[in-house]
């Protein structure tokens, strides 16, 4: 099964002329995506890495049956881009795009609220379903089919981590990046409810940073209703006291958001948390032995 | 990027209507006399820093006189306060103040809406106060535009909290005209901390905190620029790499944020501390990888600590970076380099023709850098 894409998959690529986006529709191409269309304004009737390249988004769900898209447009232009998806009917919108404004991001995530769109990112490295679908920027060759969920809210610590599992003989079934802005589509725990209703999978690492309280109510969420195992790794031990958001931003987060809340909160919720990524394999091992999923 | 209190409270006067006290900005102790004689005598001198906690740091006083200003001024400009150096004060006519309120707005992470903050019990302890005298609200997109929002709202934020209805009123008006400058000028925060209540009620804007989107800058030509952290950060942040100085001795470069501070946590772990946070970034090429090692150099470490694992970064160009600085300017320091993932061979092998190895994991190059740093 895993989450968010899988074999039914039908991804058309926003911004497919681009740099970015025709690297890596080749790459996608070459993992065995199902990339159907290309979005690009201006620029229908053209094809890249013989993919059928179309003005707009309804073109790509109309004649192809596109179903998520992935979307590399810039910044400036991401949200009437990502606007224009989830009105054409885009049910799985991975948005790679860095830099978007935030205010920019609260309004494209309202709208996809009322629509039902999932929304991973902005600032992601996407989403992949190894053996099935990727639908991102990740190397694939990372990655092997199996039980494992992972989480990250950061791309390149989560490939060091699938890496090791990898290695390790432990597989993924579902590998999600959150994306690295403070406003994204999903949380922990959306990912989290998804994989406890996912099969495959049979136990989950989350891979997280210092800042924002997600953590924390992640480790809320295991702690009252999770059922499979899960393990953690967190960066930002040894980070300084970041830049202060003001008293809004002490207010908000009050007494969570630093490193020692959020592992004291997940080790509380019975959460083994590693110490280095090279930890992971083996505290993962432990917990599917002892008799999660 | 912050704004000073002087620039954000302009805003908020200008633009939006919001009561602010009379002030002027001022350079020396002769403006801060002027000033103060022009704006009555009783004044208040406020350092402009880009920090918070200036008042209880001793950066804003009380003058009753154009001379205490003056007298003020010569001590306060100059001085730094929680390290930053005054070079500006705000001279501000000074008010009789009853009631201290706070109204923020902020971007909620959970909630991915404007967050509004309210609480009749502002002022310099607002972070103490309890979570009951906090009135908190993740603001719904269309309906915070819609007329009657905000009187209702307000209404209801400060609810048995003992402003009288004409108060309120007030209160709404400005948290409506604040909300149009939150969302206009694509800040992240705004903030009004003490929104003072006089005892004739009527309402002011007495300090005012904005932090405005970077990555919306570009549609804001409007807004003033300021320039924030080291001059190294600053001229590093203008390579475009994300760069903190810390106070180790290792010098660490990684590419992803997540990735940097796993870096220098693993450092940490085996007894090493980094000099620094440089996220080089998913897809650096190699000239952006040059500089940024340039940039490691630059800040005479003990030890150089490169963590690569490449997805969109490429091991090879990392390591035509590293050759290329290493030819061109020397690196006379020791220097671990740990290359995994794409193009790892081909990267192995450029650093071994140039006569350096390079480690497969962070965890053996992190202990490899804490060993070359101890002189081991």
């Amino acid at each position: 099964m895993a989450i968010i894409v899988g074999e039914a998959t039908r991804l058309v690529i926003q911004g497919i002329t681009g740099n970015q986006g025709r690297f890596h529709c080749a790459r996608m191409l070459e993992y065995g995506s199902r990339v159907v269309a290309g979005t690009s304004p201006g620029k229908g009737g053209q094809e890249v890495e013989g993919v059928p390249v179309y003005n707009t988004v309804r073109e790509a769900v109309e004649r192809h049956g596109a179903n998520a898209s992935v979307l590399f447009v810039p910044a400036r232009f991401a949200l009437d881009a990502a606007l224009e998806a989830i009105d054409a009917g885009i049910k799985v919108l991975v948005a790679i795009t860095e830099h978007i404004p935030v205010h920019d991001a609260m309004k494209l995530l309202f709208r996809a609220r009322s629509r039902g769109t999932v929304v991973v990112g902005p600032n992601t490295f996407g989403v992949i379903s190894p053996g099935k679908c990727k639908a991102g920027i990740m190397p694939g060759a990372i990655y092997s089919p199996g039980p494992v969920g992972i989480v990250a809210r950061s791309g390149t610590l989560s490939y060091e981590i699938a890496n090791h599992l990898t290695l390790a003989g432990l597989g993924q079934s579902t590998v999600v990046g959150l994306g690295g802005d403070r406003v994204v589509g999903l949380s922990f725990v959306d990912v989290l409810e998804m994989m406890e209703g996912d099969p495959e999978t049979r136990a989950v690492v989350l891979v997280g940073e210092i800042g924002g309280t997600a953590e924390e109510e992640a480790a809320e969420y295991i702690r009252t209703r999770g059922r499979k195992p899960a393990v953690a790794y967190l960066a930002g031990h040894e980070a300084p006291p970041g830049k202060r958001m003001g008293h809004a931003g002490a207010i908000i987060e009050r007494g969570k958001g630093t490193f020692a809340t959020k592992v004291e909160a997940l080790r509380s919720a019975g959460v083994p948390v590693a110490d280095t990524p090279d930890q992971v394999p083996e505290l993962v091992k432990r917990a599917l032995a002892g008799g999660g999923g | 990027m912050k704004l000073y209190e002087w620039a954000a409270k302009d805003i908020l006067k200008r633009r939006y209507g919001i009561p602010v006290p009379d002030a002027h900005r001022v350079q020396t102790p002769d403006e801060a006399r002027v000033a103060a004689e022009d704006l009555g005598g009783a004044v208040v001198v406020k350092s402009q820093i880009l920090s918070g906690g200036r008042g209880k740091a001793g950066g804003i006083r009380f003058a009753a006189s154009p001379d205490e200003a003056h007298g003020l001024s010569l001590d306060l400009l100059g001085q730094r306060i929680r390290g930053l150096e005054v070079r500006d004060l705000l001279v501000e006519r000074r008010l009789d103040i009853r009631d201290h309120l706070y109204l923020g707005l902020a971007v909620d992470g959970s909630a991915r809406l404007p967050l509004l903050i309210f609480s009749t019990r502002g002022g310099v302890d607002i972070e103490e106060v309890p979570d009951r005298e906090i009135f908190r609200r993740p603001l719904n997109l269309e309906e915070a535009q819609r007329p009657g929002f905000w009187p209702k709202l307000m209404a209801e934020a400060a609810e048995g909290r003992g402003l009288s209805a004409g108060v309120v009123a007030k209160v709404a008006g400005v948290a409506e005209a604040l909300y149009r400058a939150f969302v206009e000028n694509d800040a992240e925060l705004l903030e009004i901390n003490p929104l003072a209540v006089t005892p004739e009620g009527e309402v002011w804007a007495v300090d005012a905190r904005m932090t405005v989107d970077d990555d919306a800058l570009w549609r804001h030509p409007e807004l003033p620029r300021f320039e924030e952290g080291t001059p190294l950060e600053q001229r590093v942040k203008a390579l475009g790499l994300s760069f903190v100085e810390l106070d180790g001795d290792i010098a660490v470069m990684a590419n992803g944020a997540g990735i940097t501070m796993a870096t220098i946590d693993v450092l940490a772990r085996f007894g090493g501390r980094a000099a620094n946070f440089l996220d080089a970034g998913g897809g650096a090429g190699v000239e952006a990888t040059a500089a940024a090692i340039e940039v490691l150099l630059g800040t005479r470490p003990r030890a150089i600590l490169i963590n690569i694992f490449g997805g969109i970064a490429r091991c090879d160009d990392v390591a035509r970076a590293v050759v290329q600085v290493k030819e061109q300017k020397g690196i006379p320091v020791p220097l671990v380099v740990r290359l995994a993932g794409t193009n790892q061979e081909q990267g192995v092998e450029i650093l071994r023709q140039a006569g350096l190895m390079a480690y497969q994991t962070m965890e053996e190059a992190a202990r490899a850098a804490v060993a070359a740093a101890r002189g081991g």
